[in-house]
């Protein structure tokens, strides 16, 4: 019991140790399989701007995942890649392309009774997702949504599963503090690379990269 | 930029959720008349899904005409036919809003919770790219208000993002 307590151990903290080297073999043709979590509103609008200025062959296939609640984002993500697509007309093939919501753990305003239920669905749920998708690269920028998702793929690294890149972009709404996800996966270390829009921001939190405004 | 000399819109929006103090404080009276008095013509609210309905008034009678409607796909439209705009603090709208280099008051809406929001259009009011406000005092504000002090909003891209994550992934610099 003893040992595979340290055994564990050891794995966390060499994932989190691997945060600063490059966790792939180079290659320069490669791409990876890339999970998208959209926030909602200005949380998937600041995404959007990001994929834009990404090169889209390198993070290629795509998955895209928001709220069961949200109905724009997946929206939105489907007329951005319809623009690339136009762009490009020789690329479209559609298994590269997927859209999935997923069950959040709590609504607002919801009893904490019911949230016991719907959390454990929603954990079952991300956890499916996950085993199915395996993403290679994590692009998140908040809110909870991404939470659930971030941790299995944590889990997934210690145990060996699979190995991913976790890379989140704290919202431009967030000047002084930041949100309530952004900390646990900037304290946890479970992002790889964490992004922030305020220097006030990377003050007080010095392993965030500042990269100004993405609006 | 005025669209014709005569017509100057105001346009007001509360965005996806409801903000009745915002409407009631841009149809007060103290409000309304500032806004005639600096050449605006035209009051036009996006309410939401609040419940308070302002009168609608035509302004024939060389008044401040007042108009009202709860949700728009084609918001940009609006911001983009407006002399001066109006806003709720969500990030969405203020953005929107400073990439069509308009002029903007935005009023925080204190009964959030989670109001976070202010942070945003403090830093950006410090920047002068914008007015920040609440509902009680977006008349002193507009009574303050020189136009010709804003610092039009230079907008960012993700390229500093990308260039991070192409490293850490091993791809070479384009």
């Amino acid at each position: 019991m003893l040992s595979l307590v340290i055994v564990l151990v050891v794995r966390v903290v060499y994932v989190v140790m691997y945060q600063c080297g490059k966790p792939f073999p180079k290659g320069a043709s490669r791409s990876f399989t890339t999970l998208i979590v959209l926030g909602s509103g200005g949380h998937t609008a600041e995404m959007l701007s990001l994929l834009s200025v990404l090169r889209m062959d390198r993070f290629t296939p795509r998955f895209y995942i928001a709220a069961a609640t949200d109905n724009m984002s997946l929206h939105k993500a489907r007329s951005f890649e319809h623009s690339l697509a136009d762009d490009k007309p020789a690329v479209k093939e559609d298994s590269s392309l997927q859209y999935t919501q997923i069950y959040r753990s709590r609504e607002v305003g919801q009893s904490y009774v019911t949230s016991v239920w719907t959390t454990i669905l929603a954990t079952l749920h991300a956890l499916w997702l996950m085993i199915r998708i395996r993403p290679q690269v994590i692009l998140c920028n908040g809110p909870g949504t991404c939470i659930p998702l971030c941790l299995i793929a944590f889990l997934f690294k210690v145990l060996g599963i699979r190995w991913s890149s976790i890379f989140y972009v704290e919202s431009v709404a967030r000047v002084k503090k930041l949100s309530l996800s952004g900390l646990l996966l900037y304290k946890l270390r479970i992002a790889d690379q964490f992004f922030v829009q305020w220097p006030q921001l990377q003050n007080k939190y010095p392993r965030a990269h500042y990269v100004g405004c993405l609006m | 930029m005025e669209n014709d000399g005569k017509r100057r819109l105001v346009f007001v929006t509360v965005g996806t959720t409801s903000f009745d103090a915002l409407v009631k404080a841009v149809v007060s009276q103290n409000v309304k008349d500032e806004l005639h008095k600096r050449g605006y013509t035209h009051l036009l609210i996006q309410m939401g899904r609040g419940t308070y309905s302002p009168t609608k008034c035509d302004g024939e009678d060389g008044s401040l005409s007042v108009d009202y409607f709860t949700f728009s796909s084609s918001i940009a439209d609006y911001i983009r036919s407006a002399s001066l705009v109006i806003s709720h603090a969500g990030s969405g709208s203020i953005f929107e809003t400073l990439k069509l280099g308009k002029p903007l008051i935005v009023v925080v809406n204190e009964d959030l919770m989670d109001n976070h929001q202010c942070e945003l259009a403090e830093e950006l009011e410090e920047r002068k790219h914008l007015y920040c406000a609440r509902p009680l005092t977006l008349h002193q504000t507009l009574m303050k208000m020189e136009l010709e002090s804003l610092v039009r909003y230079t907008p960012g891209d993700g390229t500093p993002v990308a260039k991070i994550i192409d490293r850490f992934l091993g791809f070479p610099d384009d």
